[in-house]
């Protein structure tokens, strides 16, 4: 990752040109705008899912990486802030896991009572 | 790094880059996050900390969709709004989502100007950012009262399975809460901004600490990140 500093003149802190902000900002537009139309047009199956998830995240990266100026942090902060946010995926597959177990439980349940 | 301050220890010594920067940062004395304001590290611990609030209940709401056997009410027609005489599926979510991107663009640009000591600019993208962040919540309180009078509730609802209307309360009424303080906090920095007091390093009334124009850029951190909340709220909750 490029480790620009803008223009660093006498005030510590993170400037960059107005033009990056902009930019950013019409991009959130364009891929929100994108992930409403996915809804509005009914696109069904993994489908759906590949293109409101690959949106969601290019977002997501957008607004960490430029707004919240983390591209241009060191790689101590960015590691130590990013790093357990991945492990969150644990999280996400222990909940999944469980889910279908539940859900499949319940089924067997359901279908006893009708017997 | 240039060295531009030789009476700042931070940056006396120039920095290494990559992998052997982190391991040198980490094993550093006195402190791990080299270049950025404290108040600036410990916002983006607290950030941390709430991504975990948040990442909690996104998870246990998809547990509790994925494990139910009644069918989820559809978000597509739950939140359309009647408009121009035909059902529009979801638009008053995806307008919410538009004014809360506009304002974190205002606050980044907010934040920009600030570290220009551009007083009157910084004053006025904060009020819009904090007008924004009031649109965005009266916006959410009509969709409550919209769903409310339609009989949803957290422990049920006329359209499906139960889990809807406890995951959608407690979701968007905790995020909701976060923009309110954010709207509070944002309101608070401009007229910090307007008075001077960043200019003049005067102490803050909670905290005591010397006013600084690093402050904007924290509570900008707070603000693209309630920004950054609703983006995964929008997909998983509205989209799914």
């Amino acid at each position: 990752m490029a480790h620009v500093e803008g223009q660093q003149h006498d005030v510590q802190g993170q400037q960059h040109p107005i033009g990056i902000y902009l930019k950013i900002w019409g991009l959130l537009f364009v891929l929100s705008t994108a992930s409403y139309l996915v809804d509005y047009f009914h696109f069904q199956g993994y489908l759906r899912w590949f293109l409101i998830i690959v949106f969601m995240l290019l977002k997501a990266g957008l607004i960490v990486a430029v707004f919240m100026h983390m591209i241009w942090e060191r790689l101590a902060l960015m590691y130590a802030i990013l790093v357990p946010t991945l492990l969150l995926m644990v999280l996400l597959g222990i909940g999944a896991l469980e889910a279908d177990y539940t859900f499949f439980t319940r089924g067997v349940f359901f279908v006893r009572g009708l017997l | 790094m240039s060295q531009a301050n030789p009476t700042s220890a931070a940056k006396a010594l120039p920095l290494q880059e990559g992998v052997q920067g982190i391991v040198a940062d980490w094993s550093s004395d006195q402190r791990a996050f080299k270049n950025v304001p404290w108040g600036k590290a410990m916002m983006w611990i607290f950030l941390l900390s709430d991504t975990f609030i948040f990442s909690s209940f996104l998870i246990s709401y998809m547990t509790v969709r994925m494990s139910t056997t009644v069918p989820w009410p559809n978000a597509s027609e739950v939140f359309a709004l009647h408009l121009f005489g035909r059902d529009i599926p979801l638009i008053l979510i995806a307008i919410m989502t538009f004014v809360l991107i506009s304002s974190s663009g205002t606050m980044a640009m907010a934040v920009k100007f600030g570290y220009e000591k551009n007083k009157k600019m910084t004053f006025i993208l904060l009020l819009l950012t904090a007008a924004l962040g009031a649109t965005f919540v009266g916006m959410q309180a009509f969709e409550w009262s919209k769903l409310i009078s339609e009989g949803v509730r957290p422990w049920g609802n006329p359209m499906g399975a139960a889990q809807f209307g406890s995951a959608f309360f407690m979701i968007t009424g905790f995020h909701g809460t976060h923009v309110s303080i954010g709207v509070i906090f944002l309101i608070i920095v401009a007229i910090k901004v307007k008075r001077g007091d960043l200019d003049h390093q005067r102490p803050g009334f909670l905290t005591g600490r010397k006013g600084n124009y690093e402050i904007v850029e924290t509570m900008g951190l707070y603000w693209h990140f309630v920004d950054l909340v609703w983006v995964f709220i929008f997909a998983v909750f509205y989209l799914w």
